[in-house]
């Protein structure tokens, strides 16, 4: 595939706090941003200045006032600011991952079966989800007799990796990382450093924030701002 | 069935009490294997609309379409009894928020869970209690229960034994109202964790009217956000809970504790 | 006494009753309501049979009465009598003899023939009544043959039992169709039902349904495929006539506890012993 695999274009997005007399937060204003297959676009912004809200808007939990984002799915393209809810979740399922700095625990689901559950989309038969998601645990340093418990009660950093494994476990074209370094020691910056570099290799377009220089010096092809010039990484 | 037909379609479904409006002009479309939140305060009119949906009130003004098993839609308004009466035993179920409207008094946990089958023919008593006590073990009942009286059960029991004797005809639509409503927070919590399991598992759709938000968040992947009869907002699940538009919506979420 | 009409109903109530018999022949196992009288016997005495009979009762017809199998008991005496003053028809204890046969809680077990007519006293028509208490929910599922919850009835039984303990008005299914009570007859004689030559008449007075089975109508009992229905046995054989295929009464001799089993329809036996 030649042409890009996200296109942002144009995108505007503000918070209207009802709730506080209805004072506006302007968050994005204008955001153009193209990815490339093998793309790991970093966002450079510091803070609190809507790198989350970006990505949160690509994925469609977010719903921007202007602007465009378009995304290669099934072979069509989808503007995920204007597509109907069931077209947002088969995109989801199949074409955008997400991995966000912190695990949406549901008690009582082994975590075993929350990190291969994004296969279930694409098909692939239990034993080989099963297979692949021991496989990703073990890799990231999951002890084995937690695979069978809920992440309920597991450590900042445990849950970080069953998040990272849940993220990586299956190959989207498009992955959004925000902060997946976040929680994590040393041994599990690299292997987060490890993951994006074999998404990179099967041609993933990645967008993410990276915190942490170490990590994002080490995937990043391109830095950029939310609204200034694209910077060479 | 093709996939891009809707199970369940409504269109302009009113209810007026006189000049009362239990709820106006809502429209939804609610596809296999989808989980539909309503949501709203006392009210706000979600269960009227799960009333006039389900068949069970008949809306003043509006349409509602089912698809059959082998793609046929029909107009659920306009269905004579007997074959409406059949859908709501068979391809459609109800789980009610007290379960004792949904059990059958005086008879059984087997027998409840059995009736549906019997009523669609089942005539061997050895396999319809081996499916009961199958349908026991999957809502997490012990099986050393079955012929008890569903009285005899806490309320997280009856619950999940409604569930249990909805489902066993595999219906593919399910109406729930508030089915976590007067349960303790631990029961609440298992009971959701069984319900989410087995949607996913059936591929149910489900339309699940409820006030409370973890529930939604929990359940559903569309949310519909109801107040005065209408609708004020509609979108994904975690659309609607992150980043809510209507006024009323940011007010419902925020004033939430962890939604 | 002159002044009652003959077999003690006006001319009227006997056609309201007879054009409610013949809806219930169109429709075997159905229930008709109809206007049920005032009758000089009290309700669960067989109000509603004495009307069917005064009904159909004609100055030719030779007129049975049997409770619980037997001519001789004090209500089958008393309905015979009645009979007797305001029809004079001729009355007989023989099965065979009869044309019209009244009867509580038994089916005869002389073979009915072509032509002859029984009418049962029934208490509670409606075998949906111990499930839904609405009349107007029973009538739907009637009307719309919802009957699988009958064997949520047997179910119970089974879990409870082993077995299926119903063993009197045990539920039918008439013509294939209908829901029915047979009245209290006892399981044993569920079998004659099917396919008798005789024309059978439901009668309940307090609760104002009649229901017919026309002759030669299948009538299958309800069970389940793996518990099917059965019929009692005995293991002894009639003390009197020594018949072994009888429903059987069984009798306190003395107060040391003997007991004696005999047949419960006392034409048969005498019939049997060449009486």
């Amino acid at each position: 595939m030649t042409g890009p695999a996200l296109v942002v274009e144009g995108l505007y997005k503000t918070f209207t706090l009802h709730t506080q007399g209805g004072v506006e937060l302007p968050v994005l204003h204008g955001v153009d941003l193209t990815v490339f297959p093998g793309d790991c676009v970093a966002l450079m912004d510091p803070s609190g200045s809507g790198k989350s809200t970006l990505l949160r808007a690509i994925y469609a939990n977010y719903r921007p006032q202007r602007g465009r984002i378009v995304v290669a799915h099934d072979g069509r393209l989808v503007d995920m600011a204007g597509a109907g809810p069931r077209e947002l979740l088969a995109v989801r399922s199949r074409t955008i991952g997400y991995v966000s700095q912190f695990l949406r625990v549901i008690p009582r689901v082994p975590t075993l079966d929350v990190v291969i559950e994004p296969l279930r989309a694409f098909g692939v038969p239990r034993e080989t989800a099963v297979e692949r998601g021991r496989a990703l645990l073990e890799r990231l340093r999951i002890p084995e007799r937690l695979w069978s418990l809920s992440p309920v009660t597991f450590s900042g950093g445990e849950q970080q990796r069953v998040n990272l494994a849940r993220g990586f476990i299956a190959d989207f074209p498009i992955l959004l990382l925000d902060e997946p370094s976040a929680s994590l020691d040393a041994a599990g910056r690299a292997i987060v450093i490890e993951l994006i570099r074999s998404a990179r290799e099967r041609r993933a377009a990645m967008v993410g924030a990276f915190h942490d220089r170490e990590v994002r010096e080490a995937v990043a092809t391109r830095a950029v701002t939310l609204h200034g010039e694209a910077e060479a990484a | 069935m093709a996939a891009d037909v809707p199970l369940l379609r409504a269109r302009g479904v009113s209810k007026l009490y006189g000049t009362r409006v239990g709820c106006r002009d809502v429209g939804l479309d609610l596809w296999p294997g989808e989980v539909l939140g309503i949501v709203g305060e006392s009210g706000s009119g979600k269960t009227t609309l799960l009333g006039c949906l389900s068949g069970r009130l008949v809306p003043t003004a509006g349409s509602v379409e089912f698809t059959l098993r082998g793609g046929t839609v029909v107009d659920v308004l306009q269905m004579p009894e007997p074959a409406l009466r059949k859908l709501a035993r068979t391809d459609w179920g109800v789980v009610h928020q007290n379960p004792r409207d949904g059990l059958r008094a005086g008879v059984t946990a087997g027998a409840n869970v059995g009736e549906r089958l019997m009523a669609l023919g089942a005539r061997h008593y050895g396999r319809i209690r081996a499916e009961a006590l199958d349908w026991l073990d999957r809502v997490e009942i012990d099986r050393g229960r079955i012929d008890d009286w569903p009285e005899t059960f806490s309320s997280g029991m009856q619950q999940r034994l409604q569930i249990a004797r909805t489902l066993v005809t595999r219906p593919r639509l399910v109406f729930m109202d508030e089915p976590t409503g007067g349960l303790d927070v631990s029961v609440q919590a298992r009971l959701l964790d069984l319900v989410r399991g087995l949607t996913a598992d059936l591929g149910l759709s489900a339309i699940i009217v409820t006030h409370d938000l973890a529930v939604t968040r929990l359940l559903a992947h569309r949310l519909l956000v109801m107040r005065g009869g209408e609708v004020v907002e509609s979108g994904l699940t975690d659309q609607v809970l992150d980043d809510p538009q209507h006024p009323y919506t940011q007010l419902l979420v925020s004033s939430v504790l962890q939604p | 006494m002159s002044a009652y009409n003959f077999a003690f109903l006006d001319e009227q109530t006997k056609r309201m009753i007879r054009r409610a018999l013949l809806k219930a022949v169109a429709i075997p196992g159905h229930q008709v309501p109809f206007g049920s009288r005032e009758m000089p016997l009290s309700y669960g005495w067989g109000t509603g049979g004495v009307q069917v009979t005064a009904s159909v009762i004609g100055p030719d017809d030779v007129f049975k009465v049997i409770d619980q199998g037997a001519d001789d008991t004090t209500n089958a005496v008393s309905i015979r009598q009645f009979f007797e003053r305001t029809t004079r028809v001729r009355t007989t204890t023989r099965t065979d003899a009869a044309t019209l046969i009244q009867t509580r809680h038994r089916i005869p077990e002389t073979p009915l023939r072509k032509g002859q007519i029984v009418v049962f006293q029934v208490p509670i028509p409606e075998p949906l009544r111990w499930l839904e208490p609405r009349e107007i929910e029973t009538r739907k599922m009637h009307a719309l043959e919802e009957y699988g919850v009958m064997h949520v009835r047997l179910y119970e039984d089974i879990t409870r039992h082993g077995h299926v303990e119903t063993a009197y008005d045990y539920p039918v299914l008439v013509n294939g169709r209908y829901l029915m009570r047979p009245s209290p007859i006892p399981k044993f004689d569920n079998p004659k039902l099917d396919r008798n030559p005789a024309l059978l008449l439901f009668g309940a007075g307090r609760e104002k349904r009649i229901y017919a089975v026309p002759p030669y109508t299948p009538v299958r009992s309800l069970d389940f495929e793996d518990h099917p229905f059965t019929v009692e046995r005995w293991d002894h054989t009639c003390a009197l006539c020594g018949a072994s295929d009888a429903f059987m009464d069984e009798i306190v001799v003395d107060d040391k506890g003997g007991r004696m089993f005999v047949c419960s329809d006392t034409d048969y036996c005498e019939r049997r012993r060449g009486r």
